[in-house]
């Protein structure tokens, strides 16, 4: 008796597979190639059957309404044998008429009852056995690639962070056991600003961070050849939405810094939102856009914010806000805002939060996705550390608000701001210089407000507001010009004016940020405001005294 | 709304080898024309520095501030001095932040400009 058995281990891995069964052919004739294979089908009354017969099964005798035993009975097959190891159907012996064309006798039958019964276990142990050897060659496969996608990550990462005078940058990345697409990089340029990139591509492992080397190297090329922030991202989209794989994105934030103003200009591809910490709380740094690769034609909202010594942004991947503790809670936003404001920032920042996170996963957390945190820190030199400092104390109950008043936006009421807050703050004695300085700035301002802002529309108010505190002044001028970026004022250079290469205009906002210790701009859908402080300087009173009116 | 706008005036003279332009009022953007004209006369008397004499200069705003980066320009075009005189501190504090200082000798009035002349 020749017996051939064969496509055994896979098929009857489980019974329930959405595979097709397939019988193992056992012929008692010399040319076991030439043995049929009947597939049956998952859902076949045959196999019910097979699963629950006591032995060797007649196919001529069995009556059901099955296609595979009518091919079995096409096929020539007389004789059926199920093996069944544990309650479970992990093959068949078919076998077709003898040889000698007389029927199987009742020795036959044992006989095959007999080898059934010892087959069964033999042929599970080998199903066991290549099951394990090729979930074994799977996992050294996984991992062989989970060390390449490692590699590719940290290959591309920076090695440092950025050093900066006066700020203080730090980055921390851990990648999920499985990989996911989170990087971020640092851009140099000639003129001191830098770039920062905090990206999270979808998908995880070889893919994801092939996506992230080239978003990476797009980015990189976009912002060599482009400044403003939204037209990069704008770039990027358009070159990696032809390349990348379908249903896979990037979702980038990009911002560039001037570390000698503190200005930050930013636009963000679906990334989620950086925090600023102020002295007046956390504020979110907003700018729409959609993620990078989903389509072409989209456009990058793009945003600004002017940072003050003593306040931090965080840069962060959903790693951190999307992982869960033990009873499945998500650690979340309004638990990350909260724990930013609660917090001095800077470097010890990432370690807070990492702490925290730590707390929140319980020890047997198994992270589920790259964790990326990025700080900036404007650290400042002491003078303006104690200036900083002074307004932090100063908390926003403490401000005093002395007057609220509006003014029409036309052409010379500058002069009239300039007027009524040097009246309003008569009563503060200030200094002569720190009051020339506060109404230059004012008049600059509200000139920038009524023209940029509310496009000189006289019925269009500039509202102003000055605020009193202990040791400083403030005035707030606001516009309807919101729901729109400002666009980024040039640093004037007057040696470039005298050569024609620059326009001889524009000292506005040069102005202002030179008059003033503080300024801030922050914007809503509607508004901008332009926050000025100024501290009283001592023992200037009687020094320099001011004629100027 | 009622407000009282200082009319901007220029007048040229001539006081020794230099041009001196009074400038009186407000230097703003509506300061432009009578500015540019004063300059144009003094540069007709052809001094080797002209002074710009700022003592009844009550306001200067950034458009004024570009209004003289645009008589500079020209004054180092034709290679003549550019000399001021009058300021008070605030604006020349402003002039240095500017820079307009390394470019424009401030004296702080008319004999000083012509003795350091």
């Amino acid at each position: 008796m020749i017996v051939q058995v064969r496509n055994v281990w896979q098929r009857f891995k489980k019974q329930n597979e959405r595979s097709a069964l397939e019988g193992v052919a056992m012929a008692m004739e010399p040319a076991p190639a030439m043995a049929p294979s009947v597939e049956i089908a998952p859902n076949d009354p045959l196999l019910a059957y097979f699963q629950s017969a006591p032995g060797v099964v007649e196919i001529d005798r069995l009556l059901l309404d099955s296609p595979a035993l009518r091919a079995l009975k096409e096929a020539g097959v007389k004789l059926v044998v199920p093996l069944v190891s544990q309650g479970e159907l992990i093959g068949l012996i078919n076998l077709g008429p003898r040889l000698s064309e007389q029927e199987y006798s009742t020795d036959d039958r044992k006989l095959l009852d007999d080898l059934a019964t010892q087959a069964a276990p033999a042929v599970r142990v080998a199903q066991l056995v290549r099951e394990q050897e090729i979930e074994a060659r799977q996992r050294e496969r996984l991992e062989q690639e989970l060390r390449v996608a490692r590699l590719i990550q940290q290959t591309l990462l920076p090695k440092e962070v950025p050093n900066l005078a006066g700020w203080e940058v730090s980055a921390y990345y851990q990648p999920a056991r499985a990989v996911g697409g989170d990087f971020y990089d640092f851009l140099y340029f000639e003129d001191g600003r830098v770039g920062l990139v905090v990206g999270d591509v979808t998908d995880k492992g070889v893919p994801a961070a092939l996506v992230m080397a080239t978003t990476r190297t797009l980015l990189r090329g976009a912002a060599e050849r482009l400044v403003a922030p939204g037209e990069v991202l704008q770039r990027v989209n358009e070159l990696l939405h032809v390349d990348i794989p379908p249903k896979m994105f990037v979702t980038c934030l990009y911002a560039l810094l001037d570390p000698a103003t503190g200005h930050l200009r930013y636009a963000n591809a679906g990334h989620d939102v950086p925090y600023r910490r102020t002295a007046n709380g956390v504020v979110e740094l907003r700018a729409t856009g959609m993620p990078l690769g989903l389509m072409p034609g989209m456009e990058y909202e793009e945003k600004e914010a002017t940072l003050v010594p003593g306040e931090s942004v965080l840069f962060y991947s959903d790693g951190l806000v999307e992982a869960h503790s033990p009873e499945y809670d998500m650690f979340g936003f309004p638990r990350l805002r909260e724990l930013i404001a609660g917090h001095a920032g800077g470097a010890a920042l990432v370690d807070y939060l990492l702490g925290q996170l730590a707390d929140f996963t319980g020890v047997n957390w198994e992270q589920e996705d790259d964790v990326t945190l990025v700080t900036l820190q404007y650290t400042a030199a002491t003078k303006e550390a104690a200036m900083s400092a002074t307004l932090t104390d100063l908390n926003h109950e403490r401000w005093r608000v002395l007057a609220e008043f509006d003014l029409p936006s036309e052409a010379g009421n500058e002069r009239q701001a300039m007027a009524e807050v040097a009246a309003v703050v008569q009563e503060l004695d200030l200094p002569a210089r720190c009051m020339e300085r506060l109404k230059t700035a004012v008049a600059e301002a509200t000139m920038n407000a009524m023209e940029h802002g509310n496009k000189y529309q006289a019925d269009i108010p500039v509202s102003i507001e000055i605020l009193a505190g202990e040791t400083a002044v403030a005035v707030r001028i606001t516009d309807r010009g919101g729901g729109q970026p400002i666009p980024e004022a040039e640093t004037p250079d007057l040696q470039a004016k005298l050569a024609g290469l620059q326009s001889p205009r524009g000292w506005g906002l040069f102005l202002i940020k030179n008059m003033v210790d503080e300024m801030r701009i922050t914007s809503d859908d509607v508004h901008h405001t332009l926050e000025l402080v100024l501290y009283h300087e001592e023992g200037d009173k009687d020094g320099e005294a001011s004629e100027a009116v | 709304m009622e407000r009282q706008v200082k009319q901007f005036r220029a007048t040229v003279r001539s006081r020794q080898e230099m041009t001196v332009i009074d400038l009186e009022g407000e230097i703003d953007g509506f300061a432009d024309d009578s500015l540019n004209a004063a300059y144009s006369e003094a540069e007709a008397q052809a001094p080797s520095a002209i002074l710009l004499n700022f003592s009844d200069v009550s306001y200067i705003n950034s458009t004024g501030i570009a209004l003289i980066v645009g008589l500079l320009a020209r004054a180092r075009k034709s290679h003549r001095r550019l000399l001021t005189c009058g300021l008070s501190d605030h604006y020349q504090e402003i002039f240095r932040i500017t820079r307009l200082s390394d470019f424009m000798s401030i004296y702080p009035d008319e004999a000083s400009a012509l003795v350091g002349d």
